[in-house]
């Protein structure tokens, strides 16, 4: 698995995913009988990025800035409106139902929330295992190898292969989540919020997991979260978005240290440190951004 | 004399499984004009506490012993009549979800007069013209004509700001806030902070500030209860907490959360808290954290016994056999 490290991603060494000026405006309609489209929300409008093999790009933003959107449009969970995403130098947007199939044996997401993204009537063996069966994958014994590796792999004894979602904690059915994304080995998972919904002490547990399995498998990661401290824990490079735009991408370090564009000093400011010695200073900060983030409108 | 003073509360939640002990044996004293902050992951008791302190814990739990003495009267011998009176008028309490605590069928401005009918006995005109100086009050732009709107027309910081601007109305004394920032995005919350800040200040009233968020606590509150399991396990003021945190939960909370600034972690791994919180049906007679605490060893009291909160230095309480500034430099069995 993990000798793809060496290989290089696409065609004469592009990126993994190369996404070119997306756009999904979603319409706005009126009228009862005859459907008018009056506007459009411009849910994602005009970005643009990368992700190169092995790495994480974290997308933060504030709830309705596109994030989640951008994701689907990725995993043409959703079809975009316009723009391309490449991934392994092969377009996506305009992929074709057989081909989607193929597509997202590479292309995986973890969802935000561990309650309502695995089904309670299935053993988790069966959930692991599911998208082996979708894809033609082994046998019935050679699944459920499969599956007792996968639980494994993400710290799980391989008996609790006969047990039920309800019988695990949030923190247990995230990663009964990340296994099932791991299942068909891809190069690329979607990590749309996946410990927003966890305790900090359980949200360590899944961050340092997705960290490790990175390294062990050269996974790529485009990571979506609102929180800006988790974002950087995951991330190589940075991309922050507001209102479907992308208002500043760079380097992890940088956009902390040195956030160029006023909304992200914005953003950063806002956080709550743990620290309350810092707090005078923050709010003095925070009053002084708020004028500018104003002017931004 | 303290304006709250909690004493060994405990409530516990009937359930076919056995009794939950929610909350087991909480105390503390809040005074005039001051903010205390409770903290702890979800499952802790902290909600609970303050539902208790309310009298509105929904069956099948109920409050099994304690006492809450509000400026000298324990509220938990108050009949729900009695009660009625105290909420919202000397007591207030803002929840987590802005969406669902307002009536989606009523008018801003009918919430609003609701609550100063109901405590104060104003007319209706006196109402309409106290409810538009609250939504001023809370910086809600155009209020007059505000107070006409319905909820779905109020983004999820506005709403809070409404909450706020009720549970003000009768100029309480008391107000407690339950995680009333967490549904909301981060400059949204800062606003709402600051405002709650103003506001305290300029009505010298008292907070409970419930949050899982050590990053809040640290921002709003004057002195710190960290709850884990039912219990206090640590009490200080503020900045003593965060400088020289002493249980090895708090520690350990502290360790495992991310940062915006400091160190590079890209390539680190975080520090987690291996293992969960013990079942409350039947908790162990022992330290609840024992055993998902690195200097916890078998051969201790703490796993057997469990240690009394004690005050390690003055206004510090820690529930602990270990303590940080106690301890020998190496960890046992990490």
């Amino acid at each position: 698995m993990s000798d793809r490290a060496g290989t290089t991603a696409g065609r004469d060494g592009e990126p993994l995913l190369v996404v070119e000026n997306l756009r999904k405006w979603f319409p706005v309609k009126k009228g009862l009988i005859i459907d008018r489209t009056v506007d459009h929300v411009r849910a994602v409008d005009d970005i643009s990025f990368e992700i190169r093999s092995g790495e994480t790009l974290g997308l933060v933003g504030e709830s309705g800035s596109g994030k989640s959107t951008t994701g689907y449009c990725i995993l043409r969970l959703l079809k975009p409106t316009g723009g391309s995403v490449r991934f392994l130098g092969r377009d996506v947007t305009g992929m074709r139902r057989s081909e989607l199939h193929s597509l997202r044996r590479e292309l995986q997401i973890v969802f935000q929330d561990p309650y309502a993204s695995l089904n309670p009537r299935m053993t988790v063996g069966d959930i692991v295992a599911e998208p082996l069966v979708i894809h033609g994958i082994g046998n019935r014994r050679s699944r459920r190898r499969n599956a007792e590796r996968l639980l494994e792999v993400v710290g799980f004894n391989a008996e609790f292969i006969n047990r039920y979602p309800h019988e695990f904690s949030g923190g247990q059915r995230q990663r009964i989540g990340v296994a099932r994304a791991l299942a068909l080995n891809p190069r690329l998972i979607v990590c749309d919020e996946p410990v927003s919904a966890l305790d900090v002490s359980i949200q360590a547990q899944i961050l340092n997991l997705l960290k490790d399995l990175q390294q062990e498998f050269n996974l790529a990661y485009l990571f979506i979260a609102h929180d800006l401290a988790v974002v950087r824990t995951m991330s190589d490079r940075i991309a922050v978005m507001r209102r479907g735009k992308i208002v500043e991408t760079g380097d992890a370090e940088q956009v902390y240290t040195a956030p160029r564009h006023e909304y992200t000093k914005a953003l950063l400011a806002a956080v709550p440190v743990p620290d309350p010695h810092k707090m005078l200073a923050r709010r003095e900060e925070r009053r002084r951004l708020a004028a500018s983030v104003e002017e931004l409108v | 004399m303290a304006l709250l003073e909690v004493e060994d509360l405990h409530t516990y939640f009937k359930t076919r499984a056995g009794e939950v002990h929610a909350v087991d044996g909480v105390s503390f004293s809040l005074e005039r004009g001051k903010t205390l902050g409770i903290v702890g992951e979800s499952g802790c008791g902290k909600s609970v506490t303050a539902l208790s302190i309310m009298g509105l814990v929904p069956p099948p739990g109920r409050v099994v012993s304690g006492r809450a003495l509000f400026e000298g009267q324990d509220l938990l011998q108050r009949k729900s009549r009695e009660l009625e009176d105290i909420r919202g008028r000397e007591i207030a309490m803002i929840f987590q979800d802005p969406m669902t605590s307002l009536n989606p069928t009523l008018t801003i401005g009918m919430q609003i007069t609701e609550t100063l009918r109901r405590h104060l006995k104003l007319t209706r005109d006196e109402a309409r013209k106290r409810a538009v100086e609250l939504l001023e009050e809370v910086r809600i732009p155009n209020a007059a004509q505000r107070l006409r709107d319905y909820p779905h027309r109020y983004s999820g910081g506005m709403r809070q700001r409404v909450m706020i601007a009720i549970a003000l109305s009768c100029n309480p004394k008391l107000l407690i806030a339950d995680e009333p920032t967490t549904a909301l995005d981060v400059t949204v919350q800062a606003g709402v902070l600051a405002l709650l800040r103003e506001l305290r200040e300029e009505h010298d009233m008292a907070m409970i500030m419930i949050t899982h968020d050590m990053g809040v606590v640290a921002e709003t509150s004057d002195e710190v209860i960290v709850m884990y399991a039912g219990q206090v396990v640590e009490q200080a003021g503020t900045f003593e907490l965060f400088d020289s945190p002493e249980h090895p939960y708090t520690e350990a909370l502290l360790a495992a959360l991310p940062q915006i600034e400091g160190e590079d972690v890209r390539h680190s791994r975080l520090a987690s808290i291996p293992g969960r919180p013990p079942d409350l049906i039947s908790p162990p007679p022992a330290c609840r954290f024992a055993d998902r605490c690195v200097y916890a060893s078998l051969e201790d009291s703490c796993t057997r016994v469990l240690p009394e909160l004690r005050e390690l230095r003055p206004g510090h309480f820690v529930r602990t056999a270990h303590p940080a500034s106690e301890r020998a430099a190496a960890p046992v069995g990490s």
